[in-house]
């Protein structure tokens, strides 16, 4: 199977991989996937302001499963919590060119997103947006 | 040293350059029909066909006489199946097998199953991926007609103790069928200590050319008969119809003549590299596993998991080294290796899995590289892994409730 170049190039030179503390009160954690299935995405957002300022993952998976996750980090700088629960997978099926063997590493990607933004949410549920 | 390096000899070998000179007079001076008995381009042909099945039967103490040439181990296998189940059907319809044999055996074995032409028995294997001839014994009924098992193993290269399971079929009056496709040319074969009445090989697996293989079938002790699958013209005895690929047999003969001079240096060579290979590779990282026999292995075989990453992404990290993996991703079927599974490796584990396998034209530095680059690959990608991260936490993985997809 031949990788597209964008997935090469996450794969070699993965953005934002690494973790930050998963019980600061300002980051969502999101943990999908599962070790017997051949891949496991942990994507996690730090959120002010209701904005995403900065975002990290670690995967066990394939090369396009790691891409995925390293793309959505990306992503996901930047972004307020509203646009980030707008992220599809079709939006990573397209950028990163995949085959259709590899869209459940898309899925996985916005699965992990909407884990995240429920985790930070569910953190900061009862207080006012943007304090903390 | 050249990149890419090709260490998956198990799928395919490199022709031997001395193979493909011997073949070079057989496409456009001696091109004749080896069937051809009247004139002398078909005695020429003939001549080099005789002499190929000379060498192949010389390298599995065979007679000449006993080999019969198809395209590949996937139509031997086939045919000594098929064959065999329509030959004696009326003496029986049970098929005795493992569950970590080659496609090639089980989708025959399944396809029979589903014609409703025959019943089959999957042995299962035990932790190295070894069959118990005590488990044969126990399976045999009287409507057992053949049993079929592997020599070695394609993906974990676990030798089977095929004589022992052939004194046993020899003892019941079952047929023994054999799957030598990875085991020919490596490991020393006699198919008559060994009690095999029929077996599989081929050309590509011991760097002789694609597209010819054979099936051995007995002719004394007993006479084993089976029914041809290709008619038309009646070639190979009867057994297998069609114009015989000339220049492919004649180089199969010289791959089969120089495995048969050269085993015993090249078996000392090769494994030297693989125990190499394995010790500093399993020294330098932690969790990593030994899939198979640690030593009833073929020379050439290595098969590692390496807990925490996941195969392809490994294959993908190392692509200048050509592996093979047992991950699902990798797998047309997204399920991961069957074998690992029948050895009882966890999928988790299966999904990690590495094959190296080791040939004839790899060298010393070829293996110092892949050392290196196979550490370098695990590391950079344990570090990028969420299960390793939690794995040093002190996470047992096993507790944990993973939301499946």
């Amino acid at each position: 199977m031949a990788y597209s170049d964008k997935v090469v190039d996450h794969f070699n030179n993965p953005r934002n991989m690494g973790s930050f503390k998963k019980d600061d009160a300002d980051v969502g954690t999101g943990m999908v996937g599962a070790p017997e299935c051949g891949d496991v995405m942990k994507l996690q957002i730090k959120v002010q302001n209701d904005t995403i300022v900065d975002a990290k993952f670690k995967t066990f998976g394939c090369g396009s499963a790691i891409a995925s996750s390293s793309l959505a980090t990306e992503w996901l700088k930047g972004k307020t919590i509203e646009e980030a629960q707008k992220i599809k997978n079709t939006d990573i099926v397209q950028e990163l060119n995949l085959p259709p063997v590899k869209i459940h590493c898309s899925v996985l990607a916005e699965d992990a997103i909407k884990a995240a933004l429920a985790d930070y949410q569910k953190k900061t549920d009862g207080q006012p947006t943007g304090t903390k | 040293m050249k990149l890419p390096i090709f260490l998956d000899n198990h799928s395919t070998s490199p022709m031997d350059p001395r193979v493909l000179e011997s073949m070079l007079p057989y496409f456009v001076e001696k091109f004749g029909n080896a069937a051809s008995r009247n004139h002398a381009f078909g005695w020429a042909a003939e001549e080099g066909v005789e002499q190929a099945r000379k060498q192949i039967a010389k390298l599995i103490k065979a007679d000449a006489k006993e080999i019969v040439f198809t395209s590949g181990a996937t139509e031997s296998d086939n045919l000594a199946l098929k064959g065999v189940l329509e030959m004696y059907k009326e003496k029986g319809t049970h098929i005795i097998t493992s569950s970590t044999e080659h496609r090639a055996v089980l989708d025959t074995a399944k396809s029979l199953e589903a014609k409703g032409l025959a019943t089959v028995t999957y042995l299962p294997v035990d932790k190295y991926g070894m069959v118990n001839p005590q488990d044969v014994q126990n399976a045999i009924t009287d409507k057992t007609i053949l049993i079929s098992i592997m020599l070695a193993n394609n993906e974990i290269g676990t030798i089977n103790p095929i004589q022992e399971i052939g004194k046993i079929a020899k003892a019941k009056g079952v047929l023994f069928h054999c799957d030598a496709t990875q085991g020919v040319g490596k490991i020393p074969v006699d198919v008559q200590a060994m009690g095999i009445d029929l077996m599989s090989f081929t050309s590509h697996k011991i760097y002789g050319p694609k597209g010819v293989g054979a099936l051995y079938v007995r002719k004394r002790n007993p006479r084993v008969r089976i029914a041809a699958q290709i008619d038309g013209g009646g070639h190979e005895r009867g057994m297998r119809s069609g114009t015989l690929p000339v220049p492919l047999i004649v180089g199969f003969g010289k791959a089969c003549e120089l495995c048969e001079q050269e085993m015993v240096t090249e078996t000392a060579r090769l494994i030297k590299m693989r125990d190499r290979l394995q010790t500093d590779i399993m020294a330098a990282l932690e969790e990593s596993y030994l899939n198979g026999h640690p030593t009833n292995r073929l020379p050439g075989n290595l098969n590692i998991s390496f807990a925490y990453v996941e195969g392809e992404s490994l294959l993908m990290g190392m692509k200048d080294i050509a592996l093979s993996s047992g991950s699902a991703c990798t797998s047309a079927t997204l399920e991961p290796s069957y074998v690992l599974r029948a050895l009882g490796v966890g999928t988790e584990l299966a999904h990690s899995s590495i094959r190296f396998g080791l040939g004839r034209f790899n060298t010393d530095d070829e293996i110092d590289y892949t050392i290196k680059k196979v550490i370098e690959v695990v590391t950079k990608l344990r570090e990028m892994s969420p299960l390793y991260e939690m794995a040093k936490e002190g996470v047992d993985l096993k507790s944990v409730q993973w939301a499946a997809h």
